[in-house]
């Protein structure tokens, strides 16, 4: 009995440690539709994806204020909108971070970014950290390229040079969009590269 | 020009503003850390000997990796008459080698266990490195020959990074 006891506390105990370091279990997979949501942009508003009429995908970014990498790509980030807005792809950013673990991270700091850099697209905060568990963001930054039903046809990175947007070989996102624009599907579909991971209390 | 010559054959050195100017274009020559690309650090995550290999993969503007490193640095003291052995990846940008990552490394005295990554084919080498990892850092690759474990995570406490490297010192 007492064994019996000691083996249930084990086996808690186990699931508890692996439940606490392996948060994203199930996490989007290209082809899966994603569910939409409703966050704070930096203008106050809540929206949700659906608010965006008339469109033939979303470029969804998990990114911040903080990341050496999101910030190498803001610049780069603001020039996709710029390009494919018109195009019906717009860019949805989201901060993904407890500003309480990264205090740059916070919602003021996201409105004076915003008001700075003059972000064209809409930058929300994933205020409770709900969203990009379920997309299974690990890092920023980390893009999710979605149709016009949500489903998800790209996942990974922008290209394939962060430190220097002048040497990219592989501009990973737009040969994604330009498949889809011709009914084709992303090949890569998944990319990897190097990014700041997501900030959560321990 | 006829000044900057006149003024190394008088001062028989360099005038305070060349001097400087030689610090903006840094070759990996002049550098104290050994700068490599995937090719060469591959070798390093599979050596056959009966050594516990850690490899972390961390950059000196990574808050979480910083924080980190000392449990890495106790643990290596700690192990350092065991076959163990300590390899601390940098995946630092190339503009911070010589004004971030060589005053870090020289501060701590950490010359022994860094090697800096710089190879553009991450989409590539990460998965290499552990089909799981996403690519975000710290992250940790714990090895003896054919046993291997990874770890895309950030260690709070010592405790935690002893735990996922004893099994392999025990074996």
């Amino acid at each position: 009995m007492k064994s019996q006891i000691g083996k249930l506390l084990l086996a808690l105990f186990t699931f508890t440690l692996i439940s606490a370091v392996a948060p994203v279990v199930d996490a989007y997979k290209v082809g899966e539709q994603a569910a939409d949501f409703s966050l704070k942009n930096v203008d106050g508003s809540m929206v949700s994806l659906a608010d965006y009429k008339g469109v033939n995908g979303y470029i969804v970014v998990f990114t911040c204020n903080t990341c050496p990498y999101a910030e190498m790509y803001e610049d780069r980030i603001i020039a996709l909108h710029n390009k494919y807005a018109s195009q019906g792809y717009p860019v949805v950013a989201i901060n993904p971070n407890d500003p309480s673990v990264k205090p740059g991270d916070d919602f003021a700091s996201m409105q004076t970014r915003s008001k700075e850099k003059k972000f064209p697209f809409k930058y929300l905060f994933d205020d409770g950290q709900k969203v990009y568990p379920a997309f299974g963001a690990t890092r920023t930054p980390h893009v999710f390229l979605l149709d016009a039903n949500r489903y998800i046809r790209y996942i990974g990175a922008i290209d394939d040079n962060a430190q220097d947007a002048s040497l990219v070989s592989v501009k990973y996102l737009e040969n994604a969009i330009a498949s889809l624009k011709a009914g084709n599907n992303p090949d890569p579909s998944e990319t990897k590269a190097i990014g700041c991971t997501i900030k959560v209390k321990s | 020009m006829i000044y900057w010559l006149f003024s190394i054959l008088i001062q028989g050195t360099f005038p305070k503003v060349e001097e400087h100017s030689l610090w903006i274009t840094p070759s990996s020559d002049t550098l104290m850390v050994q700068v490599i690309n995937y090719d060469q650090l591959k070798p390093l995550l599979h050596s056959k000997s009966d050594t516990t290999y850690v490899v972390n993969f961390w950059a000196t503007w990574c808050a979480p990796c910083v924080q980190e490193l000392p449990f890495f640095l106790e643990m290596d003291s700690v192990y350092h008459n065991q076959p163990f052995k300590l390899l601390l990846v940098s995946l630092d940008f190339k503009k911070d080698y010589i004004r971030k990552l060589e005053p870090f490394v020289r501060e701590r005295k950490i010359e022994d266990h860094v090697v800096v990554l710089e190879d553009n084919r991450a989409n590539f080498w990460i998965g290499d490195i552990d089909p799981e990892w996403s690519g975000a850092i710290p992250a940790t690759l714990v090895y003896r020959g054919e046993k291997r474990a990874f770890f895309e995570r950030t260690f709070h406490h010592a405790d935690e990074l002893h735990d996922i490297v004893k099994p392999f010192l025990n074996l």
